[in-house]
């Protein structure tokens, strides 16, 4: 299982799920309706580090961070 | 570290702090930048996410810095019109380069730190979409 965080504004509770790779994360999560507009504009990182590739393989216990377009100051 | 403040910081008492800090550290030029939550659009102030694994990560490779030392604090939570949301001094032996430092840091701070900006309004948090930057990657999982 890898744990899935959704911070920011997205405002949805963090899942548990059971994928091997960004790629499986990705048709997971856009079975979920209310997620594709914000999976379009969202960053993924996996131990807290940005990744861009869908290849990346994801192991158990794993934490993933969705990243919605950020603004500080 | 990066300091941080549930609603506006203080922001003499934490300036003063930096400047005792480093005063006597070699360091000829202390530059300060004090973001100031501005009263556009009606707003009653600005409200915060910070993801502080990810912030405490991308503000590391400024904490190492050969000739300059870089501070920062940034809020959460509410920070009303007219506080300080962020904060952040640049310490240099001379001022040229701490003014370079300060634009390149405030504009990789921008683009990369994992912060999310709500505008407060009529006691509603409304995410500053409008303001806001895709992350390296953004659209993967799309």
């Amino acid at each position: 299982m890898v744990i899935v965080e959704f911070l920011g504004p997205i405002g949805k509770r963090p899942l548990k799920l059971k994928v091997n790779t960004i790629k499986e994360l990705k048709e997971e999560l856009n079975k979920d309706e209310s997620l594709k507009e914000w999976l379009k504009e969202c960053a993924v990182a996996v131990n807290d580090k940005i990744v861009t590739s869908l290849d990346v393989t994801l192991k158990e216990g794993d934490k993933v961070v969705i990243l919605p377009p950020v603004c500080g100051g | 570290m990066i300091e941080v403040f549930k609603g506006g910081i203080p922001v003499i008492p934490t300036l003063d702090r930096w400047y005792e800090e480093f005063k006597l550290q070699g360091y000829g030029a202390m530059i300060p930048f004090i973001g100031i939550v501005r009263p556009d659009n009606g707003i009653d102030g600005l409200s915060f996410d910070l993801y502080l694994p990810m912030l405490n990560k991308w503000f590391s490779k400024w904490k190492n810095l050969k000739d300059a030392r870089i501070v920062m604090a940034h809020s959460f939570s509410d920070v009303k019109v007219g506080e300080s949301s962020f904060l952040c001094a640049v310490f240099t032996t001379h001022r040229q380069e701490g003014f370079k430092y300060l634009e390149e840091f405030v504009e990789d701070f921008k683009a990369n730190a994992p912060i999310w900006k709500y505008d407060i309004k009529n006691g509603k948090r409304i995410f500053a979409s409008d303001r806001a930057k895709k992350l390296p990657g953004a659209g993967i999982l799309s």
